[in-house]
């Protein structure tokens, strides 16, 4: 953007230099997400799933090889918005890797006997003959391939930009499509539909709230650069009132993504009644994209003012964690469960934001890695967990699934034993982490209410794996269904991510602790 | 399956060694080479289990044949490791291989990484050889069992977590493994399950042994406070920098860890009902390995033992109180592997005694241990081939005359009776005679008490070789034809009887060479020469056996009789450890316990669940904000938005 500016100054337009290979992953994420579109528009019907499957497999493959490639570059393109810098590329490569675990069990469709996850046709009326007979034909939305290409495009982008506009549109590349995949299950419509709705409303309700703080900042620095940010905040270090207003609506409108306490009430809603498959996609992905740009932002242009923003923090940590954990006691919907228990997440970590420290940097990507894998087995699992209608996700039905399905019901008490922080488990290296960088970053008394709130969280996390292994199984419960190798593979990845990252973290945790500072 | 060969290469090298070895340059090298593979050690085993217990029943018929394949694989493993090892100069000998740091957080690390010196190294070959010869040896006793794959399966597991005991760089690693193979041990003692007393005995095991964990526990948090470190060259570079007190608290922790693994006063207990478990798990982990490993903490520690004389004391007591308590019950038990087991007790108390002596002892208690390791398996092996061919009959006063129909037991078993009772040239009498002497150097009366323990294992071991083997028959009708058993169980018994014979000459001398580095050694100082001190100990053990000999060559009654000696009735009774620990623990316990569930459940419980219930209530009533309706949630953001503008704008004022 500087450079934008300085270019004003002359009288002709200078093309702003863009390394390309620096952001080569976004750009085939999102070249692949346009392809995809005339994919839709040109492959005959029959093909098209085969074609979709093909490309978005490899477009995250090869997108995933790129960021591997790039490990290592700190720099700042495309006229000043973009940085590539170790938390970028770290989280752009934990975004591949979920998306990647998260595709495969889109691309199931052996576990519902009528097809995929998601409706024949998304216009059709819910219980319409029309709907019926889409059905019958076997007609598949294949066009879910193209908003998820987009979405994970805008991810990538999100946890890049290091412009305030940059960062608004990607928010928005990655959310529109998420609204609409949010609202296309193939069971339980109008659920799935009134889900869309009420993600989309309030969603545009906290862009609007991002968007207001990008202008009352870029009315305190004159530039929406984070950088250029920084330095009007070291240049007037006296009281501003834009500058706090722009903090304030800004943090609101990230508050809202990560799904912080009283911003959250959308998540339970949404979590439930979107399709299993895009509900894990949401709940790993949109997390690590939202907490990626949330510690840019805070970090990078922010950083002068942290005293003047860090107490509201803790409120909103302390707040998040404990609503999280206190209504996730009650839950009895495994999905709604595990929707207060990634609130509670979201308060675990803010931890890492307040601490304003590399190793909070550290501590949440590797905290984001850890909660990433272990959601997306835990959907996975969810998704297997049938009865006539569909999923049953009612607790009561899941009592006694050890006794019938051993590996299904101890791969998701693995996952649920890592979000409460049993050691040996990715969930515990994470917690220990962040809590550690908290408690460096002079957030003691944050930590010990984040320890007293994980006891509360564990507490409801202990209260299914007993349901689920000690239990006598109900008479007419739920059949576990075997699943074609996608989610197979997506469950073993997370199950065998989960227990290596809890017993080798080392490795991961240097890798991080490398990739923590930001270049501006 | 050459141990003899690899044993006296021992000896070989032992005396080309130089012998002015300074122990302070003793640094563990990096494994390279060879010593780059030694996880195979653990892995072989361990693979072994997972697969015979993960696959289940799929593997009964082969699985019991990888279970030995794995044990032997070890074995070689280990042999390759001491055969480089021997072409080694002695301080470079230890070495460590780092596996990976599992966390390092500040000051908090906890790397996990394996340590072979001389002193494992005798354990790693002593494990897998005795562990694969009773593997082989449990393929005819376990013949018929239809959960021989499970049975196998658990000995594997054990060999594989006895193997990380003695190969772990770091105490907690070795808590890992002592916690492994009390795993084992419980679930093998408890094997047949479906006997109560089995079961009983298994938990007894497992509960008593907790007991002494608790004391393995404390000392490894208190070596983190005092040394920061809980791997072995943190601790035991230099312990004398922490002050003594501290030293001797560590060094009596670890004495109550010892105590509750190896069965020493006033822990030993669960020993005797351990003898529930099937005799080759008998001959493997409750004589040969498992219950030595108390021996190899203490010698193992030996440097805070050296700075912590109080607590050095308190184990060489222990030792001599159970050398001669076990010998006690050994002397009344007429179930052979009962009286087997008080034997055990004993040997490894002479074991903790001559740990408990210092350096003048380390290198004894190592060489009785692998001595003992063999004439003990040897002797369950052959009472384990008896109960085979007397239709499972424990109790010795239906034996007798089995020299006739049993000769090869009978001859194996002569090996370890000579063994045991330390007549020359066998190998007991090297190593026990080192242990008397090296106590009578440190003091009198403890020498006194292993001497005279040396005239009672005489006793009781030529009492029961004597009412087993010599004598009229007194078999009962359920089993006339006692047979010998078959090649697969008699000859892993003829090897470990081989060794019983030539251990000890072959190590004599060779042993003190070999693991001064690791433990140091001092000869001992002796008012008498040392031939004098044999001639001693031979004439009490010739006169205990002779006691022993005639009061039991002749008729014996086949019911135990009821007016004997208060001794006698003690000694049948345990003596009284059973009693003394439901008085002394349980009693107390049981009182306190109820005294705490008492305060349990009007104090802590009413606080846990008054503080569920409102948590619950709480939440029931937080989530009725949850309407469901949209404009509601805008309504909360909005009010969310409200709250960060107004903290942000209070912390500005």
């Amino acid at each position: 953007m500087n450079s934008l500016l300085a270019a004003g100054t002359s009288p002709e337009f200078a093309l702003p230099s863009i390394e390309y290979r620096l952001i080569s992953p976004i750009l085939l994420v999102l070249g692949m997400a346009v392809i995809s579109v005339l994919v839709e528009a040109f492959v005959p019907r029959a093909h098209r799933r085969v074609v979709q499957l093909v490309l978005t497999f490899s477009t995250l493959i090869v997108a995933l090889i790129l960021v591997v490639m790039l490990a290592g570059q700190r720099a700042v393109t495309a006229a000043g918005s973009l940085a590539v810098d170790g938390p970028a590329l770290f989280m752009q490569g934990t975004l591949l890797v979920l998306a990647l675990m998260a595709a495969l069990l889109v691309a199931e469709r052996g576990v519902d006997p009528a097809g995929d996850a998601f409706a024949a046709r998304a216009n059709a009326l819910p219980g319409s003959i029309d709907e019926r007979e889409f059905t019958k034909r076997g007609w598949l939305t294949t066009e879910v391939w193209c908003l998820f290409l987009f979405s994970v495009g805008g991810m990538m982008l999100f946890v890049t930009g290091t412009d305030l506009l940059i960062l608004f549109v990607a928010l928005e590349i990655m959310s529109l499509p998420l609204y609409l995949l949010a609202g296309i299950a193939r069971r339980r419509r109008l659920l799935s539909q009134e889900a869309a709705m009420k993600y989309f409303l309030l969603g545009a309700f906290s862009s609007g709230f991002f968007l207001y703080g990008s202008a009352l900042l870029y009315g305190f620095a004159g530039t929406v650069d984070l950088g250029g940010i920084a330095d009007a905040i070291t240049a007037n270090a006296g009281q501003n009132g834009l500058l706090i207003a722009g903090t304030a609506l800004i943090a609101v409108g990230l508050f809202f993504k990560v799904a912080a306490v009283p911003f959250h009430q959308w998540a339970p809603d949404v979590y439930q009644g979107s399709p299993t498959a895009i509900t894990a996609f949401m709940a790993s992905c949109v997390k690590v994209a939202a907490f990626g740009a949330m510690l840019r932002i805070m970090y990078v242009a922010l950083g002068g003012v942290r005293w003047d923003w860090r107490p509201m923090f803790w409120v909103i940590a302390i707040l998040t964690m404990f609503v999280g954990s206190i209504i996730a006691l009650t839950q009895t919907d495994v999905k709604r469960m595990l929707a207060y228990s990634s609130v509670a997440h979201a308060g675990f970590l803010l931890i890492a934001v307040v601490a304003t420290n590399e190793e909070g940097l550290a501590g949440a990507m590797f905290y984001l890695l850890a909660y990433g894998v272990a959601t997306i087995g835990g959907f996975g699992v969810i998704t297997l967990v049938r009865d006539s209608t569909g999923e049953a996700t009612h607790l009561s039905s899941w009592a006694g699934l050890g006794k019938r399905s051993p590996w299904v019901a101890g791969a998701f008490a693995v996952f649920l034993l890592s979000f409460a922080g049993i050691p040996l488990t990715a969930g515990f290296i994470g917690k220990f982490a962040v809590f550690e960088a908290g408690v460096a970053g002079g957030a003691g008394w944050l930590v010990v209410a984040a320890v007293l709130a994980s006891a509360i969280a564990v507490f409801f996390y202990g209260r299914v794996i007993v349901i689920l292994l000690f239990s006598v199984p109900a008479a007419d419960g739920p059949t576990v269904v075997v699943p074609s190798s996608f989610t197979a593979f997506a469950i073993a990845a997370g199950l065998s991510l989960t227990v290596v990252l809890g017993i080798i973290p080392q490795p991961f945790l240097d890798l991080a602790e490398k990739a923590s500072i930001f270049v501006r | 399956m050459n141990i003899s060969s690899t044993l006296a290469s021992v000896v070989a090298s032992g005396q080309i060694e130089a012998s002015n070895i300074d122990p302070s340059v003793n640094a563990p090298a990096v494994a390279t080479g060879a010593f780059s593979f030694m996880w195979l050690l653990i892995a072989l085993p361990l693979l072994g289990a997972a697969i015979l217990l993960i696959f289940g029943k799929r593997t009964d018929k082969w699985g019991p044949y990888l279970a030995i394949a794995m044990s032997c694989g070890a074995f070689i493993v280990g042999a390759v490791m001491y055969l480089t090892m021997l072409g080694l100069p002695a301080n470079d000998r230890p070495v460590n291989l780092h596996i990976w740091d599992w966390v390092i957080v500040g000051d908090f690390q906890a790397p996990i990484g394996m340590q072979l010196d001389q002193l494992s190294i005798i354990f790693v070959l002593l494990i897998t050889f005795v562990g694969s010869l009773i593997h082989i040896y449990s393929l005819g006793y376990m013949k018929h069992d239809p959960e021989k794959r499970k049975f196998f399966a658990y000995l594997n597991l054990f060999v594989a977590a006895m193997l990380l005991l003695v190969t772990a760089d770091s105490y907690l690693l070795l808590y890992v493994g002592w916690e492994g193979v009390g795993l084992a041990s419980y679930l093998l003692i408890g094997f047949w399950q479906y006997k109560p007393s089995a079961a009983v005995a298994a938990k007894k095991a497992f509960v008593v042994n907790r007991v002494g964990d608790v004391g393995l526990s404390i000392a490894i948090m208190l070596m983190f406070v005092t040394f920061g470190s809980v791997t072995f060259s943190g601790v035991l570079e230099d312990p004398a920098a922490a002050n003594e007190s501290t030293l001797t608290w560590i060094g009596l922790a670890l004495l109550l860890a010892a105590c509750g693994k190896s069965a020493q006063f006033p822990l030993q207990s669960w020993l005797l009902d351990a003898m529930e478990g099937p005799t080759p798990v008998s001959a493997l982990i409750h004589a040969a390995t498992m219950v030595t490993a108390g021996v190899y903490l203490i010698v193992r520690s030996a440097p805070i033992f050296d700075a912590a004389p109080d607590a050095r004391t308190a184990v060489m007591v222990i030792g001599a109180i159970t050398l001669i308590f076990g010998a006690i019950i050994g002397c009344a038990k007429d179930d052979i592997k009962k009286a087997l087991a008080g034997s055990t007790m004993s040997q490894i108390g002479y074991m903790i005694l001559a740990a408990g002596l210092g350096p003048v002892g380390y290198v004894f208690a190592i060489f009785h241990l692998v001595t003992h390791g063999f004439f003990k398996a040897n002797m369950f092996l052959g009472a384990g081939s008896i109960m085979h061919g007397m239709n499972d009959q424990l109790d010795m006063r239906r034996f007798g005359a089995l020299r006739k129909v049993m000769v090869i037991t009978f001859i194996t078993f002569s090996c370890g009776w000579l063994a045991i009772m330390g007549v020359p040239p066998f190998a007991g009498f090297y190593s026990k005679d080192k242990i008397i002497e090296a106590a009578f150097g440190v003091n009198v009366i403890v020498g006194a008490v292993a001497l005279l323990g040396a005239g009672i294992t005489a006793f009781y071991m030529t009492r029961l070789w004597t009412m087993t083997f010599t004598g009229k028959s007194r078999w009962t009708d359920d089993n006339k034809h006692p047979h010998e058993s078959s090649a697969v169980m008699w000859i892993p018994m003829a090897i470990l009887a081989f060794l019983s014979v030539v251990a000890g000459f072959m190590l004599a001398g060779a042993i003190e060479t070999w693991l001064a580095p690791v433990t140091g050694f001092e000869e001992t100082e002796l008012a008498v020469s040392s031939l004098v001190m044999e001639c001693a100990s031979l004439a009490l053990v010739v006169l205990g056996a002779t006691i022993a000999y005639l009061q039991y060559r002749r008729d014996v009654p086949l019911v135990a009789p009821q007016h004997v000696s208060p001794l006698t009735v003690a000694a049948r009774q345990d003596l009284y450890g059973d009693a003394f620990n439901e008085e002394v623990f349980m009693r107390p316990g049981q009182w306190l316990t109820r005294s705490m569930v008492f305060f349990d459940n009007r104090g802590i419980d009413a606080l846990v669940n008054g503080i569920a219930a409102s948590l619950g209530g709480l939440s029931g009533r937080m989530r009725r904000i949850q309407t469901g309706f949209a404009r509601s949630y805008a309504l909360s953001m909005l009010a969310g938005a409200v709250i960060v503008v107004a903290t942000l704008i209070l912390v500005r004022m």
